[in-house]
C-alpha cells in the first residue's frame, strides 16, 4: 500500500495533544495501552464484592443456619460433619451455579443487546430459552421412567435443555441469515421461534400426567433447588471457554454497534465476528438454561442496568455478567430465607429485576433504545 | 440514455489510487450498475452526482468494499480490493456513510476515538498517536470543546461534522462520503462541504462525495462524474459536464447553465421538467 508522505496527515507523533475525559486514567506499560473508565471499573468491581458477599451470607442461612465461625471452618475443612455436608455438598453448589447462571445470563443479554443494537433482543425474547423449555419438558413428559412414551429415555434433563436451546439458537442464526445477520431481522425471528417453542411447550404439558406437569412447571420457572456439583462442574468448564470467547469479541462489538457499513469501513471483518457473537451467546444461554432452567428476565433486564449504572453507550459485558451473579446470588438468598416457602428463583428475579429496570428508566434521561 | 463513450474517460494525472474496472454491481438479482469504468487519481476531488437510483451510492459502496461486484474489479492502489483484508483498507479509505447512526449516549470523544479502530489491537488500545490523531481531528473540525457531549444530543450540522471528525482520526489518504449534507439546511451544508473542501486541499485527501446539489457538487469539486440508469454518462471538470444537454438527457429537466456569481462555477438554473 503506497503511503505518500503528508506531513500534515500524519502528525500523531508529533504534536502532544491530549484528550482526556473526565474519569478516565490512560495506562500505557511498554506496547500495551488502554483507557480506565473509572465509574465502569467501580460497577465491576462492586458487583463482583457483592457477589461474594451474597454467597458468604448465603452459606450460612437456610433451614439450618451456621455461624459464620463455623461457616469459615467448614470452608477449611474443620467443621463438623453436618455442617460439613450442608455448607459443601448442599449450599456451595447451589450458590456457585446461581452465580454462573447469573454471570452467562448476564454476558448473553449484553451480546445480544450490543449485536442487534435493541434492548428487546435477549435470549428470553428470542426464544432460546424457550427452545431450552422445549427440550426440558419434552424430556419429563416424553420419558418412559416417568410412565410416558420413553422416546427421550435416557436423555436428561440438562442435557435435553442444552440440545433444545442450542438448536433453537441455530435456528436462530440460519433465518436470520442473508448475506450477514440485521438485528431487526434476528429480533423478528426470534419473536417467532419464540412464539413456536411456547406453543410447542403447551401442547407438551397438555400430554402430561399431573406430576409430570408440576415438575415441568417448576423447571420452566427456573430454579436451584437441589443443584449440585453435577450442574456446576460442567457450568464451570463451558464458562471458561465461552467467557474468555465473549470478551475478545467486545472490541469489534463496540465498533459493530455503529451499524454494518461503518463498522466495515472500520476495518471489523463483520461476517465472521456477527458469527462468533451469536455463537457465543447462545451456547452461554444453553449453558445457563440447561444448568437452572429459564431464569426470566435476567438477560434481559440486567445489560439495561448495568449500562445505566456505567454510563456507557452499551451495555458493558463482564458488569452484567457479575450483576446477573449478585441478582440471582441475591434472590436465591431470599427465596431460601426471608419469603415464606421456597420460591422457584425465576419468580423473584423478574419479580426483583423488572421493577428496578422500570425506575431506572423513569429517572434517566435515556431513552429506550440502545 | 448513451452519450459518446470517449467522454467517459479522463486522461489521468497522477497515480491512480482507486479504480473501477468494468464492475458491474446488483443486488440479488437486480442489477443496479453495469460494466463501469472509473479512476481516481491522487489528490483528485470528485463528486458523483445523478438521479435518484441512478447506481451512485451503490458504486460508491462498491468503492469502499462494502459491495462486491458481480462482474468486474476495484482497484485500491493497484490491488484487487476484494483480496485485500478490511483491516488494511480501513487504515487507507475512510468511509462515511449516508445518514450514519451513532448509539446513544455516546460522546463525541469516543465517536472520534473509534476511527482509530483499525489502528489498534487487543493489547494496543489506546496509543500516543491514537490519542493525537483523535486530538487533531476534534480540533481541526472544531468539535474540541463538544468532545464531552453525547452525539445524539447534537444539531444535525454538527453531528455530520462528529462523524467527519471521526473519519479524518481514521488517517486514510482516501475519503468516500455518501451525501454527507442530506437532512442539513443550507447553511450546514456549505458548512460541511467546507470542511471537507479544506481536508482536500489542506490535508490532501484524495476525496469521492456522492451529492444531490448540482450547484454544490460544482463549487466544491475539481471533478464530476455524472450517472444515469447504472452508467457513467460523463465526467470532467463541472464546466465540461454541466451542460444544458446533460441536464435534459439524465435529469430531465431544462434548465440554464450561467456562472455562479460567487464562485464562477457552473450554475443550474431550472426552468422546467422535460416530459
Amino acid at each position: 500500500m503506497t503511503q505518500l508522505a503528508r506531513p500534515a496527515t500524519r502528525s500523531g507523533t508529533a504534536t502532544a495533544e491530549r484528550v482526556r475525559q473526565p474519569g478516565e486514567t490512560v495506562v500505557r506499560i511498554g506496547p500495551a495501552s488502554g483507557r480506565v473508565r473509572w465509574r465502569h471499573v467501580a460497577v465491576t468491581v462492586g458487583a463482583a464484592v457483592v457477589v461474594v458477599l451474597l454467597g458468604a451470607v448465603s452459606l450460612g442461612r437456610g433451614d439450618f443456619p451456621i455461624g459464620l465461625p463455623d461457616v469459615l471452618r467448614t470452608l477449611v475443612g474443620l467443621g463438623e460433619d453436618t455442617q460439613q455436608f450442608i455448607v459443601l455438598e448442599l449450599r456451595a453448589p447451589r450458590i456457585v451455579v446461581g452465580a454462573l447462571v447469573g454471570l452467562a445470563l448476564g454476558v448473553a443479554g449484553a451480546l445480544f443487546q450490543t449485536f442487534a443494537r435493541n434492548p428487546l433482543a435477549s435470549p428470553d425474547v428470542l426464544g432460546i430459552t424457550q427452545g431450552a423449555s422445549v427440550g426440558a419438558v419434552a424430556a419429563i413428559v416424553l420419558s418412559g421412567a416417568t410412565g410416558g412414551s420413553g422416546v427421550l429415555d435416557g436423555v436428561g434433563v440438562p442435557l435435553a435443555a442444552l440440545l433444545g436451546a442450542l438448536v433453537t439458537g441455530l435456528l436462530l442464526l440460519v433465518l436470520t441469515w442473508r448475506r450477514g445477520i440485521d438485528g431487526y431481522r434476528l429480533v423478528l425471528v426470534g419473536i417467532a421461534l419464540w412464539a413456536m417453542a411456547a406453543a410447542l411447550t403447551d401442547w407438551l404439558l397438555t400430554r402430561a400426567e399431573i406430576y409430570q406437569a408440576a415438575s415441568a412447571y417448576v423447571w420452566i420457572t427456573g430454579s436451584l433447588n437441589a443443584r449440585s456439583w453435577d450442574e456446576a462442574v460442567p457450568l464451570l468448564v463451558f464458562l471458561a471457554v465461552l467467557l474468555p470467547a465473549a470478551l475478545a469479541t467486545s472490541r469489534a462489538l463496540g465498533v459493530i454497534q455503529f451499524g454494518d457499513d461503518t463498522a466495515r469501513g472500520l476495518g471489523v471483518r463483520l461476517i465472521p465476528t456477527q458469527a462468533a457473537v451469536v455463537l457465543v451467546a447462545v451456547g452461554l444461554t444453553a449453558a445457563a438454561v440447561a444448568a437452572a432452567g429459564p431464569i426470566a428476565y435476567v438477560a434481559l433486564v440486567v445489560p439495561q442496568v448495568a449500562v445505566r449504572l456505567t454510563g456507557g453507550p452499551r451495555p458493558p459485558l463482564l458488569a452484567s455478567g457479575l450483576l446477573g451473579a449478585a441478582l440471582v446470588v441475591g434472590a436465591d438468598l431470599l427465596t431460601r430465607t426471608v419469603l415464606p416457602q421456597a420460591l422457584p428463583v425465576g419468580v423473584l428475579t423478574a419479580a426483583v429485576g423488572a421493577p428496578y429496570l422500570l425506575w431506572l428508566l423513569v429517572r434517566g434521561r435515556r431513552r429506550s433504545t440502545l | 440514455m448513451t452519450l459518446d463513450a470517449a467522454t467517459t474517460t479522463l486522461p489521468a494525472s497522477g497515480t491512480v489510487r482507486l479504480a473501477a474496472e468494468s464492475v458491474s454491481l446488483a443486488y440479488d438479482d437486480r442489477v443496479v450498475v453495469r460494466d463501469l469504468d472509473l479512476q481516481l487519481t491522487d489528490g483528485s476531488f470528485t463528486a458523483i452526482v445523478g438521479p435518484n437510483g441512478c447506481g451512485k451510492s451503490t458504486l460508491l459502496r462498491a468503492l469502499g468494499r462494502l459491495l462486491r461486484p458481480t462482474e468486474g474489479r476495484v482497484l485500491l492502489d493497484g490491488r484487487a480490493i476484494a483480496r485485500t483484508p478490511t483491516r488494511e483498507v480501513a487504515r487507507v479509505l475512510g468511509l462515511l456513510p449516508q445518514a450514519p447512526v451513532a448509539p446513544e449516549g455516546l460522546t463525541v470523544g469516543d465517536l472520534v476515538a473509534r476511527g482509530r479502530h483499525p489502528h489498534q489491537s487487543w493489547l494496543r488500545q489506546w496509543s500516543r498517536d491514537d490519542e493525537a490523531a483523535v486530538a487533531e481531528a476534534l480540533r481541526w473540525t472544531d468539535m474540541a470543546d463538544l468532545a464531552e457531549r453525547p452525539v445524539d444530543e447534537l444539531s444535525g450540522g454538527q453531528r455530520q461534522r462528529a462523524w467527519i471528525s471521526m473519519a479524518l482520526a481514521q488517517g486514510t489518504d482516501l475519503l468516500l462520503l455518501d451525501e454527507p449534507t442530506t437532512y442539513l439546511d443550507l447553511s450546514h451544508q456549505i458548512d460541511v462541504l467546507e470542511l471537507v473542501a479544506r481536508l482536500h486541499a489542506e490535508r490532501g485527501r484524495t476525496v469521492v462525495v456522492v451529492l444531490h446539489d448540482l450547484n454544490l457538487a460544482a463549487r466544491y469539486a475539481q471533478r464530476l462524474v455524472a450517472m444515469d440508469d447504472g452508467a457513467l454518462v460523463a465526467s470532467g471538470t463541472p464546466e465540461e459536464v454541466l451542460t444544458e444537454q446533460l441536464l435534459a438527457d439524465v435529469f430531465d429537466l431544462e434548465a440554464r447553465i450561467v456562472p455562479d456569481p460567487v464562485a464562477g462555477t457552473p450554475m443550474v438554473v431550472p426552468v422546467r421538467r422535460l416530459r
